[in-house]
Formats: structure tokens, sequence, C-alpha cells
């Protein structure tokens, strides 16, 4: 067992005890009941459990809380609500990118983050060119996006709505 | 109320809400996280624990001892039961294999046991302590080795469907093909695991759990624990994923149930992704002969498509060969199924059953015989169409457009450009290949009730059994009874999912748009009565539009008419028309393919399907079935196999790393087309389904797309690299 504090969705959370084979996953939907961030697997092989940590999004189901001491995570409840929803969940409505719903928060949330990546020049393995901007191609969405795994097919409907948000033709 | 004619002109032809292509209105939810699925419910019961299911090590014989000394022990735990502990439980009528109970084995990674703790890591720390002691038996786990004795399966009264003589018909005809395909075992691998949170009240259990179908499942409960069906509840509003994998209850909710009566608490359990693929249902692999005979002018003369497959005692066959019967013209046919005793998994329904591998085999051979024919592919379809049933000429299909959807489909793919002769279009390093094949699946009708009300607010809520697995169920049944109360959309509340709602058609077999909306518009019609009787109108005299009633001069808000409130149940029964007329689904699927000259990688470039599916209810949330469908399409033709261990019996791939499915970068954008069209024969929607009509096909497209790139065929999904690498083209 061990203390925890971290920062959620722009909120300062303490755990008083926290076992330490608790992953980061289940910390955020067992204990703070934040119940938005997904269980596909628990292998991370499907990428329904994405969240942003510090900004960087990563499968939270592959790290435990313990190592999260002092960080700030944004899970899928933080980008927006029901009523108020952030441009990417807007998108995702609009261009109907999901159907049963379980990968979406996974889904939205690395959407968010590959089209910052992009925006910050990180390359992908598609990138032809090491030393440029990497494009915002339909190519370059999809590569960054696979580690979101969609059994339901949403994919052509997903990044139709990235490109939306990013401003570009899919 | 009962449906024996076809429909007239009623208030859904109106098209004011429903048939529009409105967002979903679960959409927030599920966007923002807050749709709760099973395994979320914190809200139902205070105090849950936490089950883990252990899995059976041995694929058949006995566990003869189960040592949970050390899991008692450890810490946190509350209770553990194993399958000594109960005799055999009893099981849903559709299933093959016990869930829990008595020491025998069926299959590997049965449910030997659940361990219940206060958390979820304590609980699987003391699962994996538990040691059990096994006999094994020999089993049968190879479907090859088993298929040359494996008895003869009729799916009707006969074993063998004949139509005419099709032997001395096959050996008088012209051309011929002779072939046989494979298909192999598939797993639905739904996101969302099986999942239930279980909670006993004195004698009666509710379920919070993950569901398709939720009145099959609360009789399936009651059979399988032993107790009367009207203790039981089930409760299933949000559903992660299901493709046919979550028709039946599975040992999450009868391990959640028995853990939960076992501790004395509220019990959760989520079945582990290895467990998914092992302990539940598969989509079981074939071995698929057709044979075909034609005229040189391409008329189908003979057609001959028999299928093995395998299962465990008392199971039944994938009918692969279902859609043969029934999509060409052809005089004499015959029609068989062979089923092997296997003992992997329980092999049961993935989306399409059936069809999904059938078509997969079918839409080769058609194109195998076109290019024997000197035929384009598109125009040999077309020659052999058929508006009858084959085999009774008296009984014609609802509506078929089978050729409107090829002939538009091959205008808007550029058909025209595709260069018959295989390997002939480069493009770089790439061979280029297009592909067509005929989509095709059966409209199933089946009863489906549902309740409305109306507050004095003009606020319209329906409540059905129904569950929305991704479908899009919210939505439509939200437009029909918008449609038919003459209301908003924020107007109408949608509640599904429950076993204390009426019972509904449920979600399978692509029935759940056509039928469940076809409920909630039968109740419909009983709710415009009781306002008509409420304000002394004649209920064929009075509109309902704009959140009022109509008739005449006389104009009243919804809300006033209600009074105090008005509730209506009713539910929809089907007459003959379904044995009076064969309904089904129609499709046109193409494909263009690139394949890596070098390395033998194929990439999708385009993917275009034109369905022929009655009135499309939604054409958003339907175009969204459609491109699933096609995507999982894909995967059956590229990557997906469950690999079986034919020495210790299992599926081998048992997570989603080794068992692949399509990621973004495997599909290209693409492209829907819904004909424009509606079926009064099939129900007052004029609805049919499409969520399985996207599946059926593709995968052969695909495959004939990469004949056409390279001129190699393969005839044995999935078409992996490994298997045509070396009978590719030289590079240039
Ligand atoms: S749950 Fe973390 S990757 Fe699947
Ligand atoms: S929406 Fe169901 S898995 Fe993506």
């Amino acid at each position: 067992m061990m203390k925890l504090s971290f920062e959620v969705n722009g909120t300062p959370c303490d755990l008083a005890e926290i076992d330490t084979r608790t992953t980061l996953l289940d910390a955020l939907r067992e204990h703070l009941r934040l119940t938005g961030t997904k269980k596909g697997c628990d292998h991370g092989q499907c990428g329904a459990c994405t969240v942003l940590v510090n900004g960087t999004r990563i499968n939270s189901c592959l790290s435990l809380a313990v190592q999260h001491h002092g960080d700030r995570i944004t899970t899928i409840e933080g980008l927006g609500t029901p009523g108020a929803l952030h441009p990417m969940q807007a998108a995702f409505v609009r261009h109907d990118g999901y159907q049963c719903g379980y990968c979406t928060p996974g889904q939205i949330c690395s959407a968010v983050a590959v089209l910052a990546e992009i925006e910050a020049g990180v390359p992908s393995h598609v990138t032809a060119d090491l030393g440029a901007a990497p494009p915002l191609t339909n190519l370059e969405i999809r590569e960054r996006m696979s580690g979101n795994i969609c059994r339901c097919g949403a994919y052509s409907n997903i990044v139709d709505a990235m490109a939306e948000v990013a401003g570009v033709k899919a | 109320m009962k449906f024996e004619h076809p429909a007239g002109l009623n208030p859904i032809d109106r098209l004011t809400v429903v048939g529009r292509p409105v967002d979903r209105i679960d959409g927030p939810l599920k966007t923002t996280g807050t749709a709760l699925y099973a395994h979320e419910r914190h809200d139902v019961a205070p105090n849950q624990a936490y089950g883990v299911v252990v899995g059976a090590a041995i694929a058949r014989g006995r566990v003869e001892t189960i040592d949970v000394r050390a899991a008692r022990a450890a810490p946190g735990v509350l209770a553990v039961v194993t399958t000594l502990d109960v005799p055999r439980l009893g099981r849903g009528r559709m299933n093959y294999a016990y869930l829990f109970g008595g020491a025998e084995i069926q299959h590997y990674h049965q449910a030997i046991a659940v361990v219940v703790a206060e958390t979820f890591e304590q609980a699987r720390a003391a699962a994996a302590l538990i040691r059990a002691d096994y006999t094994p038996e020999q089993g049968r786990f190879d479907l090859a080795a088993e298929a040359g004795h494996a008895p003869l399966h009729g799916d009707g009264d006969e074993p063998v469907h004949r139509v005419g003589d099709f032997e001395t018909a096959f050996a008088a005809a012209p051309v011929t093909l002779d072939r046989t395909y494979t298909t192999p075992d598939q797993s639905h691998v739904m996101i969302e695991p099986h999942a239930t949170v279980a909670v006993w009240d004195g004698d009666r259990l509710t379920l919070w759990t993950s569901n398709q179908m939720i009145a099959w499942s609360k009789k399936a409960v009651a059979d399988i624990l032993g107790m009367p069906a009207e203790k039981v509840r089930v409760v299933s509003p949000y559903v992660g994923g299901g493709f046919g994998g979550k028709l039946f209850v599975r040992a999450d909710a009868v391990l959640a149930a028995l853990g939960a009566k076992a501790a004395g608490r509220p019990v959760r359990v989520a079945l582990t992704r290895p467990l998914v693929i092992n302990n539940t249902t598969h989509r079981p692999a074939t071995i698929q002969r057709i044979r075909i005979g034609a005229e040189r002018d391409g008329r189908i003369t003979a057609i001959a498509h028999e299928s093995t497959s395998g299962n465990l005692p008392d199971g039944s066959p994938e009918t692969a060969v279902a859609q043969t019967k029934l999509l060409y013209a052809g005089a004499a046919r015959m029609i068989a199924m062979r089923l092997a005793r296997l003992d992997l998994p329980e092999g049961n329904a993935m989306r399409a059953p059936g069809e999904a591998p059938g078509m997969m085999a079918l839409e080769i051979a058609i194109d195998e015989m076109a290019e024997a024919l000197g035929l384009d592919p598109v125009e040999f379809r077309i020659r052999n169409d058929t508006q009858v049933d084959p085999a009774h000429p008296g009984r014609p299909f609802s509506y078929r457009d089978l050729v409107g959807c090829l002939r538009l489909g091959a205008e808007r793919f550029g058909w025209s450009a595709r260069d018959p002769k295989p390997a002939s279009v480069r493009d770089g390093r790439w061979l280029i290949g297009l592909g067509v094949a005929a989509g095709f699946r059966n409209n199933l009708l089946t009863k489906s009730s549902a309740r409305v009300e109306l507050d004095r607010h003009g606020v319209v809520t329906v409540s059905t059994d129904m569950t929305d697995i991704g479908t899009g169920s919210y939505t439509i049944i939200a437009q029909t009874a918008a449609e038919m109360l003459g209301v908003g959309l924020e107007k109408v509340v949608v509640r599904l999912g429950d076993s204390d709602f009426p019972a509904s058609a449920g979600s399978g077999g692509q029935w759940g748009a056509n039928n469940a909306t076809a409920g909630v518009y039968a109740a419909c019609v009983r709710l415009r009565d009781a306002v008509a009787r409420k304000l002394g109108l004649n209920a064929t005299d009075i509109d309902f539009a704009d959140g009022e009633v109509m008739s005449g001069d006389r104009r009243v808000p919804l809300g006033e008419a209600a009074g105090e409130g008005l509730s209506a149940e009713d539910g929809i029964e089907y007459g003959s028309l379904a044995k009076d007329y064969q309904q089904s689904t129609f499709a046109g699927h193409f494909v263009e393919v690139a394949v890596d000259a070098h390395t033998g990688e194929t990439r999708l470039r385009r993917m275009l399907a034109v369905c022929s599916a009655g009135r499309i209810l939604n054409p958003k949330s339907a175009r969204s079935q459609v491109i699933g469908a096609m995507t999982m399409g894909a995967g059956a033709a590229l990557m997906e196999k469950l690999s079986v261990d034919t020495r210790r019996g299992f599926f081998v791939n048992h997570d989603l790393a080794g068992y692949e499915v399509p990621v973004h970068a495997d599909i290209p954008h693409q492209e829907v087309i819904f004909l424009d069209e509606a079926d009064p024969i099939s129900s007052p929607m004029k609805a049919k389904g499409v969520g399985e009509l996207g599946l059926c096909g593709v995968g052969a497209a695909i495959a004939n797309a990469i004949y056409n790139a390279t001129g190699v065929r393969v005839r044995d999904y999935p078409i992996t690299l490994d298997t045509y690498l070396d009978r590719l083209p030289r590079p240039a």
C-alpha cells in the first residue's frame, strides 16, 4: 500500500492507500470512479484505456498508478461533458465516429493527442521526410491512430471527424 | 398488432424524422464516457466485491480436485466457489457448452472457479493460487482430420436439399467449376469484455450485464441457476459490442451470481481478454466445396454447395450454405452440410452466421466461373439473377434489386476501367486490382413489444427491452416515436435493455432495427387511439404533428391531451408474409486493392457497398453499420484466424495481439450507397436490416481484387501474404 497524489482533470487527488499492483486504469475506474476510460484488454493491445499523462497519450492499463505521483492526468471526462462537448467529441457525434461507444473515449483521447503530436512535429512510421514537419494527411492520421482498435469498425468516420477538427480534407 | 398484409400508407411514410440522418441521441453520453456499461455500475449497489474467474487448463476430461486453501487464506478474499462445489448447472436453450458445475471439462478455459475479494488486485492474486488436478482425455480438435467422416446435418426436414437432378445437370454442363474453399475459426472480440454486476435481494437476482438478448437471457439465467424467471432481472442499457458473442448469458453472469451469493455481497465480474476467446463462443471454421455448371452463355444450370464444420456434442453447424439456396437462378441444385464432433470451445453465432463465411466462398466461386466463361463478373451475376425462390418458383422475393446494386456500384466505382486480365495494372511497386461480390443476407421477422407513455409536458417515453449494441437502436426508436406522435426528437426519451420492460426482438441477425421499431410503431398506434378516445375524436381522422393533435379545426397540444398521463403497450406479430415471400437484403461490394509486388503485402485502397435493404431508418447510423461490417469483412479476408493447437485443443492466439483485427491503418475511406426503396411486405416500417449485409460478400470482393491484381487465386482464408508470396508474378 502506498500514498498517491496526482492531478486528474485539473483536480488534485489524494489516494491515502493504494495497492501498488493497481494500474492507473483501475485507479481511475475503481477508486476515482471515472469510468469513462475503458478496459478492453488490460494488456496494452486495444487502446480503450488511453488517457493523457502530462499531455502525452498512454495506455493506462500498462502503467501502475503509483508511477504517477505528481502527474497531471486528463481523461475523457476532462475533455468535455454532454452539455459542453470538446470539439473532438462534437465531431465524433457529427460524423458518427463510434457505434457501441466502448472504444470511443480512448479514440477521442488519442485523436486529440495525435493532432497535437503532428502539430509538434513528432514523426511517425509513415512520415517520409524526418527533417520536415509531418503533413496532416489521411495516412498520417490512420497510422498514428492504429493503437486504438474499434471492432465496430468506425474508422472511416473517425478519420473524417479528426480531419474536420484539424481543418483538412480526410 | 398482427402484421398480415403488406403495409399501406401510414404515418411513418411522412418521413419528417424517420429516414433522416440525425445524430445519435446517445452520442453525447458515449463520447464523454458518461454512458455506463456493465462493469461500471458503481451506482447500482454499495459495497461491491470483485470476482475473478479461473479457467480450465485442459480441453477435455475431468477436474478431480481443486485446492483452494491458499486462495481462501489470501488477503481480502471473501469467497471461493469451484465447479466441484455445485452439480452441473443447466444451460441456455441455444447453447451447447455448460458454463459451470460438476467435474466434466468440455473445452479449454471452461470456468472452474471464481474467487471473490475486496479488491480486483486481491481477487486476481488469489485466483492465481488455485491448483487443480485433472484427468485429461483425448479430444478431437482438428476439423480437417474429422471432416472425412462427419455425418450429414440437415437444417430442415431433409438431410440434403435438392432441386432437380444436380449430378446429371452438372455432368452435362459445358462449363464447370469444382473447388474447395476454407474459412477459419473467428472470434467476435468486441472491445468490451463480457461483464456483470450481480445483486441478490433475498431470492431475487438482478444482473447488470452486457447482453444483446434480454428476454432470452432472463430465461437462460433462470434455467441455469434453477430459479423462477420472475425472480430474475437482467439490465443492459449499453453494450460495448456483441456481434453475436453476447446473444447468450456467459460465465461472467453465472459466476457473479454464485459469487455474490457465497460472499453475501454484490459482486462484479469481467472476463479477462484471454477468457473471452476460449471461454465464450466463436464462429466455427468451414470447409466448403462448391460446384457450378453453366451454359456457354453464362446461365447457371447446376449449383451445389456443401459445407463441413465442427462443434461440441448437441451443437449445430455453421450454416454456410444458406445463401446458395436463394442468391442465383439455376434449375438443378444440391445443398448439404456435415457436422463434425469437436472438443473446441462452443461454436455459435457471429455476425451473419452462415452467410458471412458462405459468401466468402460462394462469391470467389462465382468470380472463377465468370472468368472460365469469359464474362465480366458483374454481368455474370446479373445474368443469373432470380426474382423468385429457386426451390419454390411461386414464392417471389418481397423486393430484390441486386441488379440495381451491381449496376450502380459498377458505375460509381469505375468498374469499366478494370482490366479483366490479372496482374496487368501497376502503380510503381504496387499491383492494382479491382474485385466485386454480391452481398446477401436474409431479413428475419420476430415479434417485438414496447410501452409508450405520454406525460402532461408532451414528453414521450418509450420503454422496451431492446438493446443498442452500437446499432443505433436508441436513435431509430426515438425517430419512430417522434414520427408517429408528431413531436421533435428532443421530446422523446428512450429506455432500453431492462427485462422489466416489454420484451423486444433484441439485437441479432440484423433483425433488431425493423422489428423493434415496428413494435414501437404498434405501441404508438395504440397510444394515438388512447389520445383520440380521451379527446372524443375519431382515431381514423386525426393527425399528430408539431406537438399537437389535430382533427378538423381542432388542435390540442399533446401534453394537454395527455392530462395526467397516458400509457399504451403493444407489439408487432407477424402472419404468413415471411412464408409467402422470401425476404432478403442485397448488396454490391466493390474493392480496389494494391498488392506490393515484392512483399505481397495487400493494402485496401477503396471500398464501396451499394445496398438494397428496404427503407433506411437513419442513413447516418445505418451507414455506420455497413462500414463496420465492411471492416469486419476486411479482417476476415486478410487477417482474422483463431489458430487451433490441435494437440492441446485450444485457440492459441487468445488476445488482441495474436488475434489480429483491422486497425485504422488497414481501412481506407469507405463509401456506402443505399438504394431508395421501401419494402411494405417486411413491416409497417417498410425497413429491413443492414448490419450483417455489409459483411456478407465483402471478403470475397477483396479476394477477387487480389486475384485481379496478382493472378494468384487464394481459396483459404485469411489471405495472408505467406499463402501466396511464392506465386506472385516476378517483379519486373
Ligand atoms: S485496456 Fe489498455 S490497451 Fe486495452
Ligand atoms: S465503437 Fe464499438 S469498438 Fe469502437
